[in-house]
């Protein structure tokens, strides 16, 4: 396997709403900002890669306008997938493995105020089933959250605790969207938005866009004297029916972690792509990770949540602390359908 | 580059038609497991599942995938999704070649199709668009200026677009799967430059039709490919390219972005005078005259003599053409949008593994498979060949 | 009622709230003062209108305004036929790719105020815009172009003459810093 390190990340501010800007303005941020921390010129970059959701975008091609912002003249090596770009890293991640390339720049952008997110994550359901019964993103999770505290796995002061940790840890980000000083109490004190869910527990909607660019170790040990190497990365998805499923665990991420060797070694950071609280507990216990790591230092998707793009950032958000030499071993995950369906985890090691 | 891959086994919907009466995930589980049938191999005996398909509008299901998690047996295995509008077909096809090239997996499935008849396929490519007036007329609106001005630069013969489409047709019949199987009779140029005048200078009869369909393959790195029960078709060659739908003086004609992937292609396959070389290609044709337009484009004739091309039969096999092209019908007699590119793909391998049945080209040995997406600003193409490279 | 379920309906109803992007606005409300306004590329010196933000051939956002008259040569064209759904427009009418004069990017708009047939590649046209009172952040403002009865001009002529143009513009630039 060929040596692929995240030399270059940037992520615009996480807003509400970021009012004008469209998606190329957006993208164009994140895709300017990665080239001009290593001076890359498209000359330098061998594959693009991109995750977005046209339903997002409210329009059949969506994800075309954003390729403006590339500069795609002479024409560029490029790809899509209408995931989130944690998956479109994975493509370009196998597309340098093949030796077709050796530098990628992947990106993402979600702009949901522009939309109803959770009328638009209905969509994503059997249409023939479940979809006609419109049950919102919310309640799903809201489901999986009752279903391990009557399980005794977690309790609510434990989700409160997940929402404390993100607001405390996204003090450090200043372009983090929600952030502050919380006790347990204050927050189990709020009212319930979908039982047993309060606000807090969900994700605020979030505008925004990022980017990351991938090297092999020739190229990546010009710009760092100390790389974020992957040195495992996995995916697996789920059967889509809920109810086949035990929503108490997330077997297909316990299979990513074993197929990215997450056991290996001791794990220092976990970026977890949790929008709500009860999904980075399950997700903590399917990884396998004790206390000894430190989950989501960014603040997580509760302090932010880029839809398309929150899983890409957590792999820049590990690869930055290696990098700087605030951590040497991270895990970066990416989730996709209701109730953790699909999952992507990845290994990061600084060298 | 990298590790060798083959198509071990190709699957297709028994027939494309306006509307299939079966659901997404029957019509996906159809397509697949006629590849893995033909691949002699079972589900289980699958690593990684690729799907593709082009807008999610055309069915109104955000992000299939998940939907079809379980009708293609994905439970527990990696699963992904790629979209890349029109050429998402072939495109889907090249990220599947890279799971085994990589050398990460052995043998992967890989699926593409489209349901337009579940929601509204014109509706969907012409939608308005926020702060543009609304004149967006489809695809064929789209592409109509365009076709006029190679018309104005060539000067083709007002007929050379009814004969790419009867041709098309007429190979069409010898394809089982074919949407369009017209009668002998309607099949005259006659008749075709009298169809009704859509966007001038397309015809109802020169427009691909809007079908439901589904295409599968199942690729295998080199010890399985030679363990597999039928001929496998090795890639020679993959090239995606991309440029902007729209900027300042874009040669929309004669697109840089499909000159360049092709140049790519052939330069991974060894390909250096693709008339002579290529035995036959399955190129994405959805208005009729984009076939004199791709022959320049992929260097298969001089620029501005692509017609002259199509006039002298060379691209028909019931003329006995040299170069054949679209030998299954094309995407002018079957077009379930997101699948036609995995077609292309899947029928220049059929081909060269010598299983294509009536419509087999003799000797073919070399094929290319060609797809384009968006404003003919998304291109993916393959080389597969008889013979591992 | 043993009557076999084959279909079933399901409306979705969707709705968004569009931006424009900071530079189609500015666009936009040029258009509501009766207003063309291109954007120059800071890379290439060639005019976009309407902008989307960046320009395409360098990803770099545009910035320099440029007012731009309403006439224009229409680059190619069709005759569409076939009505376009949600549209009011009876068919058969003229949608044309148009250039605006000193501008390097097409659009799309009607052209009328003559027979569909007699519409030529290389015509010089004219906007013909609505009443004031019903102007609004829109290209709609112009309800369509209509010949201006020049002689047709050599579009492969222009492309290479407004190429130059933006050349020397870029040349220029350099040079005064």
């Amino acid at each position: 396997m060929r040596e692929v390190a995240i030399i270059a990340y940037a992520q615009t501010p996480l807003v509400r709403d970021c009012g004008s800007k469209n998606d190329v303005e957006l993208v164009m941020e994140v895709v300017h900002a990665v080239k001009k921390q290593l001076n890359f010129t498209n000359k330098d970059i061998d594959f693009f890669c991109s995750g977005s959701c046209d339903y997002l975008g409210g329009s059949a091609f969506a994800f075309v306008n954003a390729l403006d912002a590339l500069g795609a003249v002479p024409p560029i090596n490029e790809s899509h997938v209408e995931m989130d770009a944690a998956w479109a890293l994975y493509e370009a991640w196998l597309k340098i493995q093949t030796g077709h390339a050796n530098t990628a720049l992947v990106y993402g952008f979600g702009k949901c105020s522009q939309g109803d997110l959770p009328d638009v994550l209905t969509l994503q359901l059997d249409p023939y089933y479940t979809q006609p019964l419109w049950p919102d993103s919310i309640s799903l999770a809201a489901l999986q959250a009752q279903a391990l505290l009557d399980a005794g796995k977690i309790t609510e002061a434990d989700m409160a605790r997940v929402v404390q940790q993100s607001r405390a840890n996204a003090k450090a980000k200043p372009t983090a969207q929600l952030k502050g000083d919380f006790t347990v109490e204050q927050l189990l004190a709020e009212p319930k938005l979908v039982s047993p869910l309060r606000r807090h527990d969900c994700p605020p909607v979030t505008d925004g866009a990022s980017a990351v660019i991938l090297a092999t170790r020739e190229v990546a040990e010009r710009f760092h004297k100390r790389n974020a190497y992957i040195t495992g990365i996995d995916h697996r998805i789920e059967s889509h029916q809920l109810g086949t499923r035990d929503l108490t665990d997330s077997l297909s991420t316990r299979l990513a972690a074993a197929g990215a060797g997450v056991a290996k070694g001791k794990v220092d950071i976990a970026e977890l792509h949790a929008p709500f609280s009860h999904q980075s507990l399950l997700l903590k216990q399917a990884l396998g990770l004790d206390d000894s790591t430190k989950i989501n230092p960014s603040g997580g998707a509760l302090a932010g949540n880029i839809m398309m793009s929150q899983g890409l950032s957590n792999f820049g958000e590990v690869a930055q602390r290696i990098i700087k030499g605030e951590a040497n071993r991270g895990v970066a995950h990416a989730t996709s359908g209701a109730c953790l369906q699909q999952n992507l985890v990845a290994v990061l090691e600084g060298k | 580059m990298g590790n060798a891959c083959a198509v071990v086994g190709i699957g297709q919907s028994e027939r494309y038609k306006t509307k299939i009466k079966k659901s997404m995930a029957g019509l996906v589980r159809e397509a697949a497991q006629n590849a893995l049938n033909d691949a002699g191999c079972a589900w289980a005996d699958i690593d990684a599942v690729i799907i593709g398909k082009a807008p999610d509008f055309f069915e109104g299901v955000v992000m299939p995938e998940l939907y079809l998690a379980d009708a293609l047996g994905c439970h527990g295995k990696p699963m992904m999704r790629v979209h890349t509008a029109g050429s998402v077909g072939g495109s889907t096809a090249i990220v599947a070649a890279s799971h085994i090239q990589s050398g990460v997996f052995k043998r992967v499935l890989t699926v593409a199709y489209e349901k337009q008849s579940e929601s509204n396929a014109m509706w969907a490519l012409s939608t308005r668009q926020p702060f543009q007036p609304h004149l967006n007329a489809g695809a064929g609106g789209f592409f109509a200026p365009i076709i006029r001005e190679y018309m104005r630069r060539t000067q083709a013969p007002l007929d050379i677009g009814c004969k790419v489409a009867l041709k098309d047709r007429k190979h069409a019949l010898k394809n089982p799967h074919a949407h369009m199987h017209e009668d002998a009779d309607a099949l005259t140029l006659e008749n075709y430059m009298d169809s009704m005048m859509l966007w001038d200078p397309i015809r109802y009869a020169e427009v691909c039709p809007s079908s439901d369909g589904a295409c599968a393959m199942v690729l295998a790195n080199e010890d399985l490919a030679k363990k597999s029960p039928n001929k496998p078709a090795w890639i020679h060659g993959t090239a995606m390219k991309s440029e902007p739908t729209m900027y300042p003086w874009r040669e929309e004609v004669n697109p840089q972005a499909g000159i360049l992937c092709a140049k790519e292609v052939y330069a991974q396959a060894g390909i250096t005078n693709p008339r002579k070389d290529i035995d036959m290609a399955e190129v994405y044709v959805p208005f009729s005259w984009y076939e004199p337009m791709w022959l320049e484009n992929l260097g298969f004739a001089e620029v501005g003599e692509g017609w002259k091309l199509t006039e002298s039969g060379a691209t028909s096999l019931d003329q006995g053409g040299d170069i054949p092209w679209n030998v299954s019908g094309g995407v002018l007699s079957s077009n379930p949008i997101g699948a036609s590119g995995m077609i292309r793909f899947a029928e220049a391998a059929l081909q060269v593994r010598g299983m294509a049945g009536e419509r087999q080209v003799p000797g073919c040995k070399t094929a290319l498979g060609h797809a384009y997406g968006g404003g003919a600003q998304f291109f993916s193409m393959w080389i597969v060949g008889s013979e591992k490279r | 009622m043993s009557e076999k379920i084959e279909m079933i309906e399901c409306p979705v109803t969707l709705s968004y709230n569009f931006s424009a992007g900071a530079a189609p606005t500015r666009f936009l409300r040029g258009m509501k003062d009766g207003r063309l306004t291109g954007q120059r590329s800071p890379l290439t010196g060639k005019v976009i209108v309407p902008p989307r933000g960046a320009c395409p051939e360098s990803g770099l956002p545009t910035s320099e305004e440029v007012a731009l008259p309403d006439t224009a040569t229409v680059i190619t064209f069709t005759i569409v036929y076939l009505p376009i759904p949600t549209s009011k427009l009876d068919p058969p009418f003229v949608v044309a790719k148009l250039v605006l004069d000193n501008s390097d990017q097409t659009f799309i708009l009607l052209v009328s105020g003559c027979a569909n047939e007699d519409v030529k590649i290389g015509m010089r046209v004219k906007a013909v815009w609505k009443d004031q009172s019903e102007w609004d952040y829109s290209m709609d403002n112009i309800a369509y172009f209509e010949p201006t009865g020049e002689p047709p001009v050599d579009i492969e002529a222009l492309k290479t003459r407004r190429l130059a143009e933006a050349r020397q513009y870029i040349e220029k630039k350099a040079g005064s810093k």
